[in-house]
């Protein structure tokens, strides 16, 4: 009883925000769709390539079904796996599945998703609100995604289990007919086996098994804002800082434009800037011996810059059927790291990549 | 002294609710039942202008509609077949595009294969006049050129609200 | 909820009821370039979903890469 008072006291004042547009309103339903890509990442010594398909198809109005398969084929010859034990190869296959509904102006999604790999399984399940308010001019959006994982290890099968938690909140808001803002936050709770059963971390120069904290909990909150330029152009720009209870802080800042060119092609660019600052447990080669001790350098200090540029040909004449694009994109990575060391040479580790990305997408 | 009114929390919250409630609705909605419809001129796609005040005598439905959006482009083959219906029965459906292009209304029309007048309202005051504040946006005029029915907005099944009205005001 | 909350509430309603409440200022029919593809933050499903999850490796943040909703304005 109290709680059907306090949701209408909160529909009240919702109804009073939306003020004068009344009547039949309906949230588009996302558009058909056919994705089909080859992916390809090269750099420190891991190379990892494969397919990716995606569908999208609408069914009757109201409803909206999606499936996705993503193959990794990965050779990992980096400077973990070499310094430490030696190079391999694993394909890795994700699939998914998704439901959308539309129902007024709101849009309902719940997905699966399940990856598969020889030592690593992860399956998800999500379910996501987007709720149109305002006129339409705000978009409020929730989610929540349930994860569980098995860990495995090469010669000893699975040992282990990891539990995650991510709750989204976001807004969106449409401030004038040429520019649009959000802000998106996002909290993780993990629990389990975090820890990496290949990586070794290192107390008074000798390799020890790294011993990384049962449970974590980090927060992130995306700014974003993006604008039509008024020449066939656009304009983004997004700042993300995340922060969790490992000490783990990290800022992103990334800039993008897109401009159609001609009447068949639309070409795009961005840059992206990341910056961490370490777990508190990390070392590269810690002095001191403490509960928790990894080496693992995702979790330590450094900074990463991207540079990406795709280029789209919008190839209208599929026997007259459908218009597809095709598209190409290439993005190079640099990670500069502060307190990892590569062993091969003494110094601070450095990594550069490549990630080439060519897909067809069709809307029909 | 009259003896003040107790109102426990519950009921509190319920009240505020109504309060809130009652001035969504006093908040005014833009809505212009049994007025004149405000007359335009608009050029159609293909050729010569066309002027709502000249349709006196006939039901019209003007239908607000843009190709970028998408409950525009699943309700236009329902407009299509309402049109070929009841467009000997003195119906007429003007379909105004608001597209900054006119050349992408023409395209979608073509596709859609729309056979009933597209008028361009490129500059969009006519859309402006009307304030419908939805997209799409359905007027419904009877013969003498009053508004009789508006539809903000395309809901699954809504057509058939349509043609029940449409027959309605033929019947006049 | 004390009387003189009550009386600010309904005080606030009666103003939302009057002309202090901002409408909605852009309306659906001027929307036209927020529907545009190039104004989604984020671009194609797969290879956005390809570079989150190089990243994803390689990095320790995580989290709000989140969906952007509306722009269109259609009901």
């Amino acid at each position: 009883m109290r709680l059907l008072n306090a949701l209408t006291g909160l529909l009240g004042g919702a109804l009073a925000f939306t003020g004068t547009t009344t009547g039949a309103r309906a949230a588009p339903l996302p558009p058909d769709r056919a994705e089909g890509m080859y992916h390809l990442y090269t750099g420190g010594g891991l190379t990892s390539q494969g397919p990716a398909l995606l569908l999208r198809k609408s069914l009757a109005e109201k409803v909206s079904v999606s499936g996705q398969l993503y193959v990794d084929a990965v050779s990992n010859a980096s400077v973990d796996v070499v310094t430490t034990a030696s190079k391999y190869k694993e394909t890795r296959t994700e699939l998914g599945l998704g439901l959308d509904y539309a129902v007024r102006d709101s849009n309902i999604n719940v997905s699966l998703a399940s990856s598969k790999e020889p030592d690593y399984r992860a399956d998800a399940v999500s379910l996501d609100i987007a709720q149109e308010t305002f006129g339409g001019m705000t978009t409020v959006n929730l989610g929540f995604t349930r994860a569980a994982d098995k860990v495995g290890r090469a010669g000893i099968g699975f040992f282990d289990n990891a539990k995650h938690w991510q709750y989204r909140a976001g807004v969106t808001q449409i401030l004038t007919s040429r520019w649009i803002a959000s802000a998106n936050l996002e909290a993780i709770s993990d629990s389990g086996y975090l820890g990496n059963p290949y990586r070794a971390a290192r107390v008074f120069g000798a390799a020890v098994p790294e011993n990384v904290p049962r449970t974590r909990s980090s927060r992130a909150l995306n700014l974003r804002v993006i604008g039509d330029m008024g020449s066939r152009d656009s304009l983004r720009g997004s700042y993300r800082y995340f922060w969790d209870n490992w000490d783990v802080r990290a800022h992103t800042l990334e800039g993008g434009y897109s401009r159609y060119v001609g009447e068949s092609f639309l070409l795009d660019g961005f840059v992206r800037y990341y910056r961490q600052d370490k777990a508190s447990f990390y070392s590269d080669n810690a002095q001191v011996q403490n509960l928790y001790v990894t080496r693992n350098r995702q979790l330590g200090t450094y900074n990463g810059v991207t540079l990406g540029g795709k280029a789209t040909y919008d190839w209208m004449k599929l026997a007259g059927k459908y218009p597809m694009k095709l598209n190409g994109a290439l993005e190079l990575l640099r990670y500069r790291y502060s307190d990892y060391t590569d062993l091969r040479s003494g110094s601070p580790y450095s990594l550069n990549a490549a990630v080439l990305q060519l897909y067809v997408t069709a809307s029909y | 002294m009259p003896k003040p009114i107790k109102i426990d929390m519950p009921q509190r919250r319920s009240l505020l609710g109504l309060v809130l409630l009652a001035a969504a609705g006093a908040a005014g909605a833009k809505v212009a039942t049994q007025a004149q419809a405000p007359d335009f001129t608009l050029r159609q796609l293909d050729g010569p202008n066309l002027r709502l005040g000249e349709q006196r005598g006939r039901v019209v439905m003007v239908n607000f509609w843009a190709t970028w959006c998408g409950p525009c482009r699943v309700e236009m083959p329902h407009l299509s077949r309402l049109y070929d219906k009841y467009r000997n029965s003195g119906f007429v459906l003007l379909g105004v595009n608001i597209d900054d292009d006119p050349g992408a209304a023409k395209a979608v029309a073509g596709k859609l294969g729309l056979k009933f007048p597209v008028l361009l309202d490129t500059d969009k005051k006519v859309v402006a006049t009307y304030d419908l504040n939805a997209m799409p946006a359905t007027v419904l005029i009877d013969r003498d050129g009053r508004v009789r029915h508006l539809h903000r907005g395309y809901r699954e099944g809504v057509e058939q609200t349509y043609e029940q009205q449409l027959r309605d005001l033929l019947k006049e | 909820m004390r009387c003189s909350t009550l009386l600010a509430s309904m005080l606030a309603a009666a103003l939302l009821g009057g002309c202090a409440m901002p409408e909605p200022w852009v309306k659906p029919h001027e929307r036209e370039r927020l529907a545009d593809p190039i104004m989604q933050w984020q671009g194609d499903l797969l290879a956005a979903k390809n570079s989150q999850h190089v990243r994803d490796i390689r990095e320790g943040a995580r989290g709000a890469n989140g969906v952007q909703g509306g722009g269109c304005g259609c009901k």
